[in-house]
């Protein structure tokens, strides 16, 4: 599903470079749930970032489902995340004045199409079939980020994407998001590739890579 | 269907999210807008009032003056020399093509008296036809006849004005006056024609031949009875300027004109004041309407200057939209048609507001305001082009936003 070829990624930060991923390579299948963990500025966010089409990396060959697309121009890149991947954030990253619908819905708009309907399905998937019409300001954090994962799971991409997807949560409500992210691995076969600070989480998962300055460091199978 | 949709609410969704923001943001195209579509309903509506006016005294009315009298090198009034004559338009009746009536008319100034009103009244010695080529019509009362015109009967038509400064509220006809030294009976009371050039209503008509009788009417050195005007309408459309041309040569070898001697007269046709008129009015309100049109290009800079804020404002959403697989088109257009949609809205409240303004100036009586259906259109497409030219620029920011820079921004 995901390989990672000697991915380097360079950040110009003025007159010095700074040098982020420095060769990774990485293989995760399809189907596969995996956590990454790794102290801050360890390159976690950057390596979800290329492994979600967001950003290219700088040298090195990145295939997803084996199509070479680590040198895309940003519109085929930006097809690819519509087609085949779903984003949950830490900061849930709802649009605040729509619905939880709406923004449900909003996951359908660039992958070419879906109803209402599909909507609230992806909505009864993480339970929030009754807060459809309520904005992300009348939802509790934990209920924000299940919308999230609606939005990220209504266009059934084959890959999810989670940063940190309980950091800003209580103990119970991360639970239940990890608990409902599970669900969707395991009844759905959706791959999924998790950053966290919580070896609990990380420990849910199949396989644990440890990054640090840029390079995995270890790999533990849960 | 849907592909056009989409973008479109989730524009409008943008749009009324921030209702005051957006209001204030279209106030320049909505005022700009509304100073259009007012000032030019009222240029138009001036216009066609103008014009309505002019027609009502006939458009293929031509007017002969004489010329101006020219006494040791100083040029008098058009109008001060004795050259025209009651032969001249009998030969004008006789020898131009094209012509309905020939009106030949003798004004001159006489004391008027009813009762206690007292007034110096311009009175013209007119000949039958003079209703037609004027396209006088009576409120009360009749023109008078060829029969009473032959006879010489003294008799007087008014003009609305002198009705009613002599007689007021009350019905003249049958009633008596006294012009100069004689006993007139008004035989009717002529329509309003409104204050416009050879207008009737100063004026008491009455027949030439009375008139004769009444005052001395001067004669040419070779012994012509002078008039004061020869008014005449053109029977053929279009053939206004031929007929000018015709009258110019009669009456030059009638008045034994040299080559190179000025006319000795002045041949005006409304249909050449008309012209003259509307032209200048339209120059007129083209020139109010780019003022105005200004204006809405100092609204379309307000629109690019919030459009620019608010794509800053929505860094993190076009983020979002980016990372669940928007394309730079996709930001671009949504950006785009929010600008379009906003000055189309200003387009249509301005349509709205500059409609009303026009109908409360409509109510004043003054001007009939025209709102024509191509200024309308004209309008609201040129505030939509603004949207899209004012946007452009914002949108193609929003565009070519980094995502993961995007998502990251607060």
């Amino acid at each position: 599903m995901i390989r990672l070829q000697d991915i380097t990624k360079v950040y110009p930060m003025g007159k010095r470079e700074l040098e982020v991923l420095r060769g990774i390579n990485l293989n995760i299948k399809r189907g596969e749930m995996v956590a990454v963990m790794g102290p801050s500025g360890s390159g976690k966010t950057t390596i979800l970032n290329l492994i979600g089409c967001l950003d290219t990396p700088t040298s090195g060959s990145y295939y997803l489902e084996d199509r070479e697309v680590s040198r895309l121009s940003s519109g085929e890149l930006a097809h690819i995340r519509g087609q085949k991947i779903g984003f949950v954030f830490q900061t849930f990253n709802l649009l605040p004045r729509l619905s939880a619908l709406a923004n449900v819905e909003l996951g359908l708009r660039y992958c070419g199409g879906g109803d209402r309907h599909q909507a609230m399905e992806a909505l009864a998937k993480v339970g929030l079939s009754d807060r459809a019409n309520h904005r992300p300001t009348e939802l509790s954090g934990g209920e924000q980020q299940r919308v999230a994962i609606a939005r990220a799971l209504v266009k059934n991409p084959p890959l999810i994407l989670a940063d940190e997807p309980t950091g800003n949560l209580d103990s119970h409500s991360g639970e239940e998001i990890i608990s409902i992210l599970t669900t969707l691995h395991t009844e759905q076969g959706i791959t999924l590739v998790i950053i966290t600070h919580e070896a609990n989480i990380a420990h849910q998962c199949q396989r644990i890579i440890h990054l640090k300055d840029g390079q995995v460091v270890a790999e533990e199978m849960a | 269907m849907k592909k056009w949709f989409e973008p479109l609410s989730s524009a409008w969704v943008g749009v009324v999210t921030h209702k005051l923001r957006s209001f204030l943001t279209i106030l320049g195209i909505v005022i700009g807008v509304a100073a259009v579509i007012a000032l030019m309903s009222i240029g138009r509506g001036a216009e066609a009032t103008i014009i309505s006016r002019i027609e009502s005294l006939g458009s293929d009315l031509i007017i002969i003056y004489p010329g101006a009298v020219t006494q040791m090198g100083v040029k008098g009034a058009t109008g001060s020399a004795t050259s025209l004559t009651l032969e001249d338009a009998a030969a004008i009746s006789e020898q131009v093509p094209y012509i309905a009536a020939v009106a030949p008319s003798y004004s001159t100034s006489l004391q008027v008296v009813v009762g206690a009103q007292n007034m110096n009244a311009r009175v013209t010695g007119v000949t039958p036809e003079y209703m037609q080529a004027y396209n006088l019509n009576t409120t009360s009362g009749s023109f008078f006849s060829e029969y009473d015109y032959q006879r010489g009967a003294k008799i007087a038509v008014l003009g609305s004005n002198v009705k009613e400064t002599l007689f007021e509220g009350a019905d003249p006809v049958g009633q008596r006056l006294r012009m100069g030294n004689n006993i007139v009976r008004v035989i009717g009371v002529l329509e309003s024609k409104g204050a416009m050039m050879g207008s009737t209503d100063d004026a008491i008509l009455t027949p030439l031949t009375a008139m004769q009788q009444m005052v001395a009417q001067p004669r040419t050195s070779q012994g012509e009875r002078v008039v004061s005007s020869i008014a005449l309408t053109v029977s053929a459309e279009g053939q206004a300027s031929y007929v000018v041309d015709e009258i110019t040569s009669l009456l030059r070898s009638r008045h034994q004109l040299g080559p190179g001697a000025e006319d000795d007269f002045k041949i005006t046709s409304l249909e050449e004041i008309a012209s003259a008129m509307s032209e200048m009015i339209g120059t007129m309100t083209l020139l109010l309407g780019a003022i105005a049109a200004i204006s809405l290009l100092v609204g379309g800079i307000g629109v690019m200057n919030i459009m620019l804020v608010s794509v800053l404002e929505r860094t993190r959403e076009i983020g979002i939209r980016k990372a669940l697989g928007a394309r730079e088109r996709d930001i671009w257009g949504q950006f785009l048609i929010e600008a379009a949609l906003l000055t189309f809205a200003g387009g249509i409240i301005g349509v709205t507001l500059g409609w009303v303004v026009s109908s409360v100036v409509s109510r004043t009586g003054l001007i009939t305001t025209v709102v024509s259906a191509d200024i309308v259109i004209l309008a609201v497409s040129v505030s939509v082009g603004i949207g899209l030219f004012f946007g452009f620029y914002p949108a193609w920011n929003a565009s070519r936003l980094n995502p993961i820079d995007a998502l990251r921004s607060e």
